[in-house]
């Protein structure tokens, strides 16, 4: 009633009198309740007047019998909401409270009650209990005195934050606040089993750290704590403790630190000299780099002694001189406390390296092994690598500057060291010193280069190799002019020497010639110095007559295709590559294809389904990013000439025969093979890209695809029919072409030759719909699902569902903006496999395995973690599809069931007989894949509970012993893993 | 620790050092290694385990024990030792 305003407060009040004035302290505590109730489902109703009687009438309650306590708190509760409340009252209040009741004597909620209203005053009466001054610090500080509940904990540890932070007069009572919330630290809490309030330690430990981090007033008492703690043995509070100190360094001066500096710093040494846990070690290194940057920042007064010099002075004595002791025992743990220093400002940095880096310098040509070296090399690799975070090298005061030579002929020689790990260490330092601006002088850049070029070509470990041509390709861009100016004339000639040397090695260094000038290829200036270099040799290579030929072609657009990726980014790059690459290899392929000489030998090469299948992805990614307009432009040439056989754009186009891979005839055979270019092109193209003659070319496409008798070029042409599809826009013309499609699909798939054409176009059109969610696509999966019954296309169907599910490499993915939409696996799932379970149930023997291989593809690509939700309903499918005789089946359920043991072993224990024997049963499999992952499983079957494993223990190990003699390592392996964890079933320290 | 394996006669000889001449957990570390052996290789490898010459002062009596099948297979039912040595072995730390 008070809700709606029919009765007034008062009358409420008068109507309750003979409950409130009852001398039984139950049934005054019953009638305030309701009045409590009352309230806090309407205190935003009362009127000024009201609330002051209310509250009067409410502290004057609180010195009434415990009983009634919690209620009056209740009241006050939601007269705290109150915006009417007229000014002083707040203060009256909390006064009473803190007064009257004894606040760790009631119950957890109650004392809640009391800290929700305080904190409800604070966030809308500061100015009131500002007023109070300290008392209401001292006040608060006796309500959370002992408190023990980490529901509470947490709201009074904000409440101690906000006085902190909204300036609330602490007064004498600092130690005091300090103590009654230091005493909780560091937090130990472990939230009991089915915990509903959800509090985790972590919650405490944060809270908590935000107060006492919240202050320098603290710092006096907090830093001799967490000295302590850290001095203690507990892990835990180690951390706890440093990440505090890392927190309270961001607030801390040189003040607060001053006194305590050298034992923080010698219960850091220790840890970080002693500790055998990384993290704490991490912690540590933490705390050091953010006391150090603390120091650094404090403003020096001219007087005081600079702190910042003497604690740096003191980490360097005790660290220096183990950097030089010739058994290296502390080496990494001092270095890294050096580094940890340095990197908290460009002061501290410039304070250790000139300490350090000398002496770094001289320990590397005193010492002669290689593996002391490389790790003082990798020492001077982390300093340098702070250099970075500093930016240029400043003139006047860097240590680095002055050290130029030495660190640069230190460097040098590690290049120069047969050990491949210094040289790949010192092929890292030479990245870190080109990327430091002005450091390197032109002719250290040209040594630069002269080493790189050695290791990338002449090196014998590939490891070192690759490293080096990495290098390259990232020092390229600072320095353009050096690489190209250097590195590549060398390549070139090398790459068409002509050396009479063995054929092998001359081969292996055209390889190594190849993959350094793509590596190398990070700048436009230099792609389009290196584009015409390998344009040129894949001419060169295309004309040999020798049967190496194929693996050369394919080298140099595997080259190609790594240029075009790293020009994708670079608008001018990417289009330079296009304009020049395109052509050119279009030109080459239909100079090949022409009807004369494919009666010779030479020129085959380039029409191999391998070399164009290295083709694809380098027109691909020259088109992928180009923008609309260019591509625009590109594909008006590009179109015309496949439909119309318009050659004027290609360079060199004087073709002796007109070029017509749509037309008819028995020699044009070779020029159909070329619609694999098209693919690769119109199918990377921006899908706001239009193409001319769309329609016509689509119909082509069809055409071809379905009467091809070459299955690469049929599967081709379905491909890049599918792929147009897969971006036309939904609408009437799209209806007509995929009707077009499916009356040219169905006859042929019915009956007749070409049925295997008809079932890959089939497949490619539904895997563009279903990733668009074309309506039609589920008419065209339930037509493969009837072909699964089929017993001659019903095998090459099942395979089908993996190319429908799994990313296809050249077409019809994200990365040439094919129309994909987000969960369209599951949807598959979702909508198919119930038809496929009962298309197996109702299938004849000779074609269940199908629907069975279908299945396991399907389950195969599906996330995992749907997959783990989704099996239990499956799993008598999947331990029927055990034992099937088919290993891509027997294979894919292996993996299948995997996860699921490890994720689900409850519903896997109930199968654990059949699980057990078919996986032993597999693991004598023929085929080793099979054995493997039978193994695998058999491991992760010891994941199920003990009790109900114990039974088979003895079976399993006698069965594993054989595959432990197994003919191929990999199996051994796995039966060693397996073996041991069945071995460690159920006897004691496990 | 060094191994020597011949794969045609179907042995395998291991020769591991204990840190110090007094480990007192040379026994054990031996009887693990021997251990995880039976475990993980076919039954027709002819198993030694034993302690690299001059390197432990109880060296021949630890040797002994070791190439003792009977004392093997007994220290094995010992639920105890079996304990400790399967902690050794277990991919959990």
């Amino acid at each position: 009633g008070v809700k709606d305003g029919r009765w007034t407060v008062l009358q409420l009040v008068e109507a309750l009198g003979f409950c409130l004035e009852n001398t039984d302290p139950r049934m005054r505590g019953r009638g305030i309740q309701l009045l409590s109730q009352v309230l806090l489902q309407c205190y935003s109703l009362l009127q000024e007047k009201e609330v002051l009687h209310l509250v009067l009438f409410y502290e004057s309650r609180l010195q009434d019998n415990h009983l009634v306590i919690p209620s009056v708190l209740q009241g006050l509760r939601a007269l705290s909401m109150c915006e009417v409340l007229s000014p002083g009252l707040a203060v009256s209040v909390l006064k009473a409270i803190f007064q009257e009741v004894h606040v760790q004597s009631l119950l957890q909620l109650d004392r809640h009650t009391v800290y929700s209203i305080i904190t409800n005053f604070m966030s809308t009466r500061e100015e009131e209990l500002k007023g109070l001054g300290a008392n209401f610090t001292f006040g608060f500080i006796q309500v959370m005195d002992g408190e023990k509940d980490p529901r509470n904990l947490l709201v009074a540890f904000q409440i101690v934050r906000d006085l902190i932070a909204k300036d609330y007069a602490l007064g004498p009572f600092v130690e005091e606040l300090f103590e009654v919330t230091s005493c909780y630290f560091p937090v130990d809490f472990t939230p009991p089993p089915n915990d509903p309030h959800g509090i985790q330690r972590e919650d405490l430990i944060l809270s908590l750290r935000a107060v006492l981090a919240s202050t320098t007033q603290f710092a006096e008492f907090l830093l001799p704590l967490l000295i302590e703690k850290l001095d203690s043995e507990l892990q835990s509070a180690k951390l706890d403790s440093l990440q505090t100190l890392t927190a309270c360094c961001a607030i801390y001066g040189q003040k607060e630190l001053q006194e305590f500096l050298p034992s923080l710093w010698s219960s850091l040494r220790r840890e970080v000299f002693q500790t055998a846990s990384e993290k704490i070690e991490t912690e540590c290194l933490a705390a050091l780099h953010a006391l150090s940057a603390c120091l650094s920042r404090s403003v020096l007064s001219s007087d005081s002694e600079d702190l910042l010099d003497s604690f740096l002075s003191s980490i360097l004595e005790d660290c220096r001189h183990h950097l030089c002791e010739p058994d290296m025992k502390l080496v990494w743990p001092s270095a890294k406390l050096l580094q940890a220093a340095a990197g908290a400002s460009l002061r501290t940095y410039h304070r250790i390296t000139h300490s350090v880096l000398p002496l770094l310098l001289e320990q590397y040509t005193k010492h002669t092994q290689s593996s002391q070296r490389r790790t003082i090399l990798e020492m001077l690799l982390g300093f340098l690598e702070l250099q970075q975070k500093w930016g240029h090298v400043e003139e006047d005061e860097s240590t680095l500057l002055s050290l130029q030579a030495p660190v640069c002929s230190v460097v040098f020689s590690a290049l120069l060291d047969p050990s491949v790990q210094l040289q790949l260490v010192g092929i890292k330092a030479l990245n870190v010193l080109g990327s430091l601006q002005g450091f390197l002088s032109s002719s250290d850049l040209e040594q630069v280069v002269d080493h790189l070029i050695r290791l990338a070509l002449h090196e014998e470990d590939s490891q070192s190799s690759e490293a080096a041509m990495e290098a390259a390709g990232s020092l390229a861009p600072i320095y353009p002019k050096v690489f190209s100016g250097h590195m590549v004339p060398r390549l070139e000639e090398e790459l068409q020497s002509e050396r009479e040397e063995s054929y092998h090695s001359r081969h292996s260094l055209q390889q190594r010639c190849l993959q350094a000038l793509a590596a190398v290829s990070t700048h436009t200036s230099i792609v389009k110095e290196t584009v015409p270099i390998l344009l040129q040799h894949l001419q060169k290579v295309q004309k040999g007559t020798e049967a190496r030929n194929t693996q050369d072609v394919i080298s140099v657009c595997q080259s190609l295709h790594r240029v075009a990726l790293q020009c994708q980014q670079d608008a001018e790059g990417c289009w330079y590559f296009h304009q020049t690459v395109v052509p050119c290899l279009l030109a080459m392929a239909v100079q090949a294809a022409m009807p004369e000489s494919t009666h010779t030998l030479p020129g085959k090469a380039l029409l191999e389904e391998e070399v164009l299948a290295a083709m694809i992805p380098v027109i691909s990614a020259a088109t992928t990013h180009l923008s609309p307009e260019l591509a625009a432009q590109s594909v008006s040439h590009v179109v015309p000439l496949f439909l119309d056989g318009d050659v004027s754009f290609l360079p060199q186009n004087s073709f002796p025969c007109s070029f017509q891979p749509f037309g008819d005839g028995e020699c044009l055979e070779a020029q159909r093979r070329l619609v694999a270019l098209l693919m690769a092109f119109v199918c990377s193209l921006p899908r706001n890209v239009a193409i001319p003659q769309q329609e016509w070319l689509l119909r082509e496409l069809l055409a071809l695809s379905c009467s091809c008798n070459c299955p690469f070029t049929a599967t081709t042409a379905a491909k890049c029919f599918a792929g147009l599809v897969n971006k036309h826009p939904a609408g009437q013309q799209l209806d007509e072409i995929l009707q077009l499609a499916v009356n040219r699909m169905e006859p042929s798939l019915a009956e007749g030759p070409r049925r295997t054409q008809a079932l890959t176009l089939l497949l490619w059109v539904t895997k563009a719909l279903v990733l668009r969610y074309h309506p039609l696509s589920s008419c065209l999966t339930d037509k493969l699902l009837g072909l699964l019954g089929d017993t001659e296309l019903g095998p090459a169907t099942a395979d089908g569902f993996s190319l429908l599910m799994a990313e296809s490499p050249d077409v019809l993915h994200k990365g040439c903006h094919a129309d994909v939409r987000i969960m369209f696996r599951q949807r598959f799932f979702t909508d198919n496999v119930p038809k496929l379970v009962q298309g197996f149930h109702g299938a004849g023997p000779d074609v269940k395995a199908n629907y069975l291989k279908g299945l396991s593809h399907v389950l195969n690509h599906l996330p995992k973690p749907v997959l783990v939700t989704e099996l239990p309903t499956l799993l008598s499918l999947l331990l029927e599809a055990l034992s099937c005789s088919d290993r891509v089946v027997q294979l894919s359920t292996l993996s299948c069931l995997h996860p699921l043991l490890l994720e689900a072993p409850q519903i896997m224990s109930l199968h654990v007989d059949t699980l057990v024997t078919k996986f032993l049963n597999l693991t004598s499999s023929p085929t080793m894949a099979v054995r493997i992952a039978a193994l695998r499983c058999a491991h992760a079957l010891t994941s199920l509970p003990t009790t109900v494993l114990l039974p088979y223990k003895g079976r399993v190990i006698r069965a594993l012993a054989k595959p432990l003699d197994d003919k191929k390592r990999l199996v051994r392996k796995e039966a060693v893993a397996a073996r041991g964890e069945w071995f460690l079933l159920g006897s004691p320290g496990r | 620790v060094s191994p020597q394996v011949n794969d045609a006669e179907s042995t395998v000889s291991v020769e591991f050092t204990p840190t110090i001449p007094h480990c007192s957990m040379a026994t054990l570390i031996g009887l693990s290694i021997k251990v995880k052996l039976l475990r993980s290789l076919p039954e027709r490898f002819k198993l030694d385990v034993h302690i690299t010459p001059g390197t432990h002062a109880s060296e021949h009596a630890v040797n002994k024990q070791l190439a003792d099948k009977e004392r093997v297979a007994a220290a094995l039912e010992n639920s105890h030792l079996l304990e400790v040595v399967n902690q050794c072995l277990s991919a959990r730390s």
